[in-house]
């Protein structure tokens, strides 16, 4: 069983600070869903929000079309997995996952039964009667996966639960969550503010800013085009340049920046016209290294290499231009990339589809 | 031993060392050890009225169990099978300080609750402020103050009888009300606190996990709270226990006149009878009741000594 979540015009306040702004958006039954932003940005509000731990100031959370308005988290159709997992240290692993079935009141040996099963389902049979401080850190990870499962929700909703875990064991449980998901087939709610996991793992994300829902998409859509300048500069890498629109022709926008003239895409989000101040995002992996031959749909620009960085499958380049803007870029080590002096100068370029030009707005800060 | 001794002196430096050696060892020597071997030594004692001061020390002055037969029977000459009056003062004593622990603990435990997980900035240091402000006042004088709340013509009967539930007044001293209710509040911050300090380090998240999964506030506590808190429960039911149980002011002060508190027969052989080894003997059967229950109920929630001293 899956629900959809309906969340509408919820405004969640403490004080003066508003910490969720009008949200409104639909959750589908099924769908792995992350709500993607920095720290503070109000997501973790919002999952309180509708898991019922934090009542909304105003507005309406629909769980399976049903308004969840005064109905506590213990009699919600959720279940929360926390960032620090909070599993019961004074109880075994198989009491740890069948105390929902123990509040509900089933004998000993079901629950135990229902246990094992779902020990299985997370890839870890015949570990119920450890104590929880005996295991790994993956396997708390799965047994709070466990235990949420075995309350039967129809939403699931995880709190940045693999914050804690190491790179290796992180890209691992990403893959696992999300066979998890398909094989529970519930909905799941997913926090974080990490966008590769966000991307890896969602089938759509929304990106928040300051309380505010930016963009709602999958994963390509939010990536390539991004709809604000927030959106294109906290999901991903992106070199920004601020300028002023000169034309719009084609659904092209001509763009003066400080480092000359671009030609780029715009957003039909976001449409600008002539005379608008805009930022042209351009990703690090869309620069590249100009030849003599120079393609009509080309931006190039000259600039002097001013450091490197080589992480196995790409070159990280930081470029300087004559104006002194600072430029990243990222080169696929084909085994057949030249090794650039530093100092060097360079002609770069990329395509009018590889920049995007977006109305001026608040930037993520690395 | 010797190398424990040397890392010691090593970390610590000559003079610290000594120091903190010589003030462990008087502490638990001077302090701890010997007044109880004393103690101990003075309960097997001959009755020293039935022995002349002359003879002390010499070959008639002899390890005797007399004191403790004391106790159990009473004087040669009573008539009933064993010695009612103490017999009956000591159960009743250590039944009452269970019942007062139990109190306190029913009374405690929520407030400790919230004062660790619900209560937040101001309100908690308001709510500690409150609860330790009473305690300036001294011990003695709190006593008397309860006598002046539950007096047959104390404050609470005032008030009963001022919006008509009592016709009469209920003399609250005579029926130990104000005696249980003295102990009860006398130890209360010893049991709040060792609660409220092991409830603090409860993961909040863990009681928002417990409610998510479906959980009752009853089951919550019954599942996760109180397991966590155990120590600190057996902590603060301890201390209470044995304080109220060896309480000699409160009882003075508040007790009716017809009930004794075995700590005042105690104070009595040593002070008005100047029986030192009977006083002893009475204290000691005392103490050793008191632990032992200690070890019992430690044994019985399960927790080990160690953790009572977290």
């Amino acid at each position: 069983m899956s629900a959809d979540v309906q969340l509408d015009n919820v405004w969640v306040k403490f004080g003066d600070f508003v910490a969720v702004r009008d949200a409104n958006l639909t959750i589908q039954g099924g769908e792995f869903f992350s709500f993607l932003g920095p720290s503070g940005c109000g997501k973790t509000t919002l999952l309180r929000a509708i898991s019922g731990f934090q009542n909304p100031s105003t507005g309406r959370i629909l769980i399976g079309g049903k308004d969840m308005s005064g109905i506590g988290p213990n009699r919600r159709p959720t279940a929360l997995i926390f960032q620090n997992l909070a599993l019961f240290p004074l109880m075994t692993v198989w009491e740890n996952i069948s105390f929902a079935l123990e509040v509900k009141g089933m004998g000993k040996r079901a629950r135990r039964k229902k246990a094992d099963e779902l020990l299985e389902l997370v890839a870890l049979p015949a570990q119920g009667d450890k104590m929880v401080s005996e295991l790994s850190g993956g396997q708390k990870q799965r047994v709070a996966v466990a235990r949420a499962l075995c309350a039967e929700p129809e939403v699931l909703l995880l709190d940045e639960p693999l914050s804690a875990l190491d790179l290796k064991l992180r890209q691992h449980m990403r893959t696992e969550l999300r066979a998890i998901q398909q094989r529970a087939g519930i909905t799941f709610i997913y926090i974080t503010h990490d966008q590769g996991e966000a991307l890896t793992m969602s089938d759509r994300v929304a990106v928040m800013r300051q309380g505010v829902v930016d963009q709602i998409g999958d994963g390509t859509t939010v990536y390539d085009h991004p709809e604000t300048a927030f959106v294109a500069s906290f999901v991903g890498e992106n070199n920004s340049f601020t300028g002023t629109v000169t034309e719009m022709k084609d659904g092209l926008a001509y763009v003066q920046t400080e480092c000359g003239p671009i030609r780029s895409r715009t957003s039909l989000a976001a449409p600008l016209k002539k005379g608008d101040n805009a930022v042209v995002f351009v990703r690090p992996e869309s620069i590249h290294f100009c030849k003599d031959e120079t393609r009509t749909d080309e931006n190039g620009l000259v600039a002097t290499l001013a450091h490197q960085e080589f992480e196995g499958h790409f070159w990280h380049l930081a470029l300087k231009t004559e104006s002194g803007h600072d430029i990243r870029m990222s080169v696929m080590n084909d085994g057949r990339s030249e090794v650039y002096e530093i100092g060097a100068s360079v002609s770069v370029g990329f395509s009018t589809q590889g920049a995007i030009a977006l109305a001026p707005g608040e930037l993520a800060v690395d | 031993m010797r190398n424990w001794l040397r890392t010691f002196l090593a970390r610590n430096g000559v003079g610290l060392s000594v120091y903190m050696l010589g003030a462990v060892a008087l502490w638990v020597i001077v302090m701890i050890v010997l007044p109880q071997l004393f103690m101990l030594d003075f309960s097997f004692r001959n009755n020293w009225q039935q022995i002349d001061p002359s003879r002390m020390g010499g070959p008639d002055d002899v390890y005797t169990m007399v004191n403790y037969h004391f106790l159990a029977f009473g004087s040669p000459n009573n008539p009933d099978p064993f010695n009612v009056v103490d017999v009956t003062v000591f159960f009743r004593t250590i039944i009452a300080a269970i019942c007062v622990t139990l109190f306190d603990l029913a009374l405690c435990y929520p407030i400790a609750y919230y004062l660790a997980q619900v209560a937040r900035g101001g309100k908690a240091r308001l709510l500690v402020l409150s609860l330790i402000i009473p305690f300036w006042v001294n011990e003695l004088l709190r006593a008397f103050a309860f006598r002046i709340l539950f007096g047959e013509e104390g404050t609470i009967n005032a008030i009963l009888m001022g919006i008509g539930i009592l016709s009469d007044p209920i003399d609250f001293v005579r029926e130990d009300v104000a005696l249980y209710a003295g102990l009860g509040y006398a130890y209360i911050l010893l049991m709040i606190f060792p609660i409220y300090n092991v409830i603090e380090s409860l993961d909040k998240n863990q009681i928002e996990a417990a409610r998510d999964l479906g959980s009752s506030w009853w089951r919550i506590h019954r599942r996760v709270v109180i397991p966590f808190a155990k120590p600190g429960i057996t902590s603060g039911c301890t201390m209470v226990f044995m304080l109220s149980a060896g309480a000699l002011a409160a009882p003075q002060i508040l007790g009716g006149p017809s009930s004794l508190w075995f700590t005042q027969i105690i104070y009595q052989w040593f002070n008005t009878g100047s029986n030192w080894p009977r006083g002893s003997a009475y204290a000691i059967v005392l103490m050793l009741t008191c632990v032992l229950l200690v070890l019992i109920l430690m044994k019985l929630f399960k927790v080990k000594i160690g953790e009572i001293g977290r």
